[in-house]
């Protein structure tokens, strides 16, 4: 019976297709007699786009097969510096360090906006208005700045965390001579600053959750946590899907933080992928490598962005 | 099933009801519990800035000042240049802003009120540019930027910052929202296509400028990458970059250092304070990053 249902319309336009057309032909035409006036209207973002996106990118997929140094004569190379940057350790260790850094961030961010955004709609929380000036504060604050905050509490000789655990009869932890525990603040850093943004978007989806649906659960008994997961989650789903995206693509591109709380170091253990295309492409005056490796860095951006896609699809399905 | 029962228990998510407490208790511990842990890192380092330089580290350390000074703040006036960083900052601030509404909201409105196939590209095109972001290109297009004579001037921070498909498509969903009858009564009364946008569809997008201003602000403000690169003289510097030179010495001035980086966040956090609502009620949309 189904079947028949969907195969009716697709019948349909053999004999309907005249009269559809007709009634779409008019405002068609109407709206095509326009031309000047939207293509006033683009024009700005059109010459930004051509002169700021299209042309670097044109210009930077020749400049990665070049050995150009950002002045004088841009030589040729053919494929040497992708082949270079394949056996470039330095290009290794970053990809291989913001990839860890991403893994780590992007379940923390997910898990830290939703919770604070599932308390935000509870009709169970109290003073919900302060509380959540409090969640949003770190918004406004600066990649570099919430750096900074977070280095001055976790300073190995003079921080609030060090001080505590001395008083508590521990031994100083060496925040910033150690790469992983550094990394380990600068994840913490990120979570902080990136919950306030996504917790909105989750607020968003969440209201719009129909209560129909947990007042059925209410009757069938089911308890919270099964309300979470089988009625609130799947209706987040979209939510959730950008939230992900959005921040693994933010991870990934991760720079001023670092720079604050250890500059990419100690040493440059903690080097993440845009790091190491600034100092290659700014500080060593190697724009053709650089290049080589920006487009690197937008390939993995792209696959991650398709594979995302695809999985949301297929599940969603 | 859930429609047929819905009469007898009404409103029952809306309003808890007293016999709820221990579950509001809990619920409510949970939530100031994790504001606490979100809210103290920023009152720590408000609260340290207003210690003396050498109370800074000394231990035992005091969540209060034992004596109360703003002289990390005036050194950090005087010595560190905050001022004409300040001045910097809010030049490409403001001036991005105020462009980024402009062909934004322009672009936008073209996309939802017109129909040509060559828009149907430029919105396709407007798309890649979140998918692909500046960072990806950051060489080449420091090439551009100088190759046009921008570079180390304010205006190059500003102008390629300008395009953002956040901002477009959030004009434009609004615009989709507003009934083609309006349009068509304005042309019908013999307004021009670009005055019809300026007088009528412009003023209803009220919200939509506004939450856009202050989001554009934000990442302007917070900028630090794109000016690091384009900026080499230190008169021209923004707040970031400034900020960013301290955390980089050899020996951190931890005085200057909390000074500055307060002073820096000062205007965002009044113009949040103010414009609040603009920001947490408005639909925003999940585009809404840069």
């Amino acid at each position: 019976m189904v079947d028949s249902v969907r195969a009716e319309p697709r019948s349909i336009p053999a004999g309907g297709e005249p009269a559809r057309t007709a009634s779409r032909w008019r405002p068609r035409r109407k709206h095509n007699s326009y031309w000047a006036a939207p293509l006033l209207m683009i024009s700005i973002n059109l010459v930004l786009f051509l002169l700021f996106f299209l042309w670097p990118a044109v210009i930077g997929l020749k400049y990665s097969f070049t050995s150009y140094t950002g002045v004088g004569p841009a030589p040729w190379v053919g494929t040497d510096n992708y082949q270079r940057l394949l056996h470039d350790p330095a290009f290794w260790a970053a990809l291989k360090r913001t990839l860890i850094y991403t893994a780590c961030v992007v379940p923390l961010i997910f898990v830290a906006s939703l919770g604070t955004a599932y308390l935000m709609v509870s009709p169970y929380s109290r003073g919900k208005t302060v509380a959540r000036v409090i969640f949003f504060l770190p918004w406004l604050i600066s990649p570099i700045i919430a750096g900074v905050i977070w280095r001055w509490i976790f300073g190995e000789n003079f921080g609030l965390v060090n001080f505590i655990i001395t008083e508590l009869g521990g031994k100083a932890v060496d925040w910033q001579t150690d790469a992983n525990l550094s990394l380990i603040i600068v994840i913490i850093a990120a979570t902080w600053m990136n919950t306030a943004f996504n917790m909105l978007l989750f607020i968003a989806a969440l209201k719009n959750v129909p209560t129909a649906y947990y007042e059925a659960a209410d009757l069938d008994g089911a308890n919270a946590w099964q309300k979470f997961r089988r009625i609130t989650l799947p209706a987040i789903a979209p939510t959730s899907f950008i939230v992900v995206l959005l921040s693994t693509l933010g991870s990934m591109k991760e720079y001023g933080l670092v720079v604050a709380v250890n500059a990419g170091g100690p040493g440059t253990d903690n080097n993440l992928i845009v790091q190491y295309i600034y100092t290659t492409g700014f500080r060593r005056n190697q724009i053709g490598y650089a290049s080589a490796a920006s487009f690197v860095l937008m390939l993995i951006l792209v696959i991650i962005a398709v594979v995302q896609l695809l999985a949301n699809r297929r599940k969603g399905s | 099933m859930a429609v047929a029962t819905k009469p007898p228990v009404p409103r029952r998510r809306k309003t808890a009801r007293t016999g709820d407490l221990p579950r509001k208790i809990g619920t409510s511990s949970i939530m100031w519990l994790l504001a606490a842990v979100y809210g103290f890192p920023g009152l720590w380092f408000v609260l340290s800035s207003f210690k003396p330089a050498g109370d800074l580290f000394t231990y035992p350390l005091t969540l209060f000042p034992k004596k109360w000074t703003v002289s990390g703040y005036t050194q950090a006036w005087s010595q560190f240049d905050v001022a004409r960083y300040f001045v910097n900052t809010l030049i490409v601030a403001v001036a991005a802003t105020v462009l980024t509404i402009v062909a934004s909201a322009a672009a936008g409105y073209a996309l939802a009120k017109y129909r040509n196939w060559w828009l149907k590209v430029f919105a396709a095109c407007i798309l890649a540019t979140t998918m692909l972001p500046g960072e990806t290109l950051l060489p080449s297009l420091f090439v551009v930027v100088r190759n046009i004579g921008l570079y180390n001037s304010l205006s190059g921070v500003v102008v390629p910052a300008v395009i953002t498909a956040t901002g477009t498509f959030m004009f434009r969903q609004f615009f989709v929202t507003v009934p083609n009858d309006l349009l068509e009564a304005a042309r019908i009364d013999g307004s021009g296509e670009m005055r019809t946008f300026l007088r009528i569809m412009l003023p209803l997008a009220r919200p939509i400028i506004l939450t856009l201003a202050i989001v554009s602000f934000q990442w302007r403000w917070n900028d630090y990458l794109w000016p690091l690169i384009i900026l080499n003289d230190p008169r021209q510097f923004t707040l970031q970059i400034g900020v960013a030179s301290i955390v980089g010495a050899q020996n951190v001035n931890w005085s200057v250092l909390l000074g500055a980086s307060v002073l820096s966040m000062i205007p965002l956090v009044a113009i949040y304070l103010v414009f609040q609502k603009y920001v947490m009620s408005a639909d925003i949309n999940a585009g809404l990053k840069d």
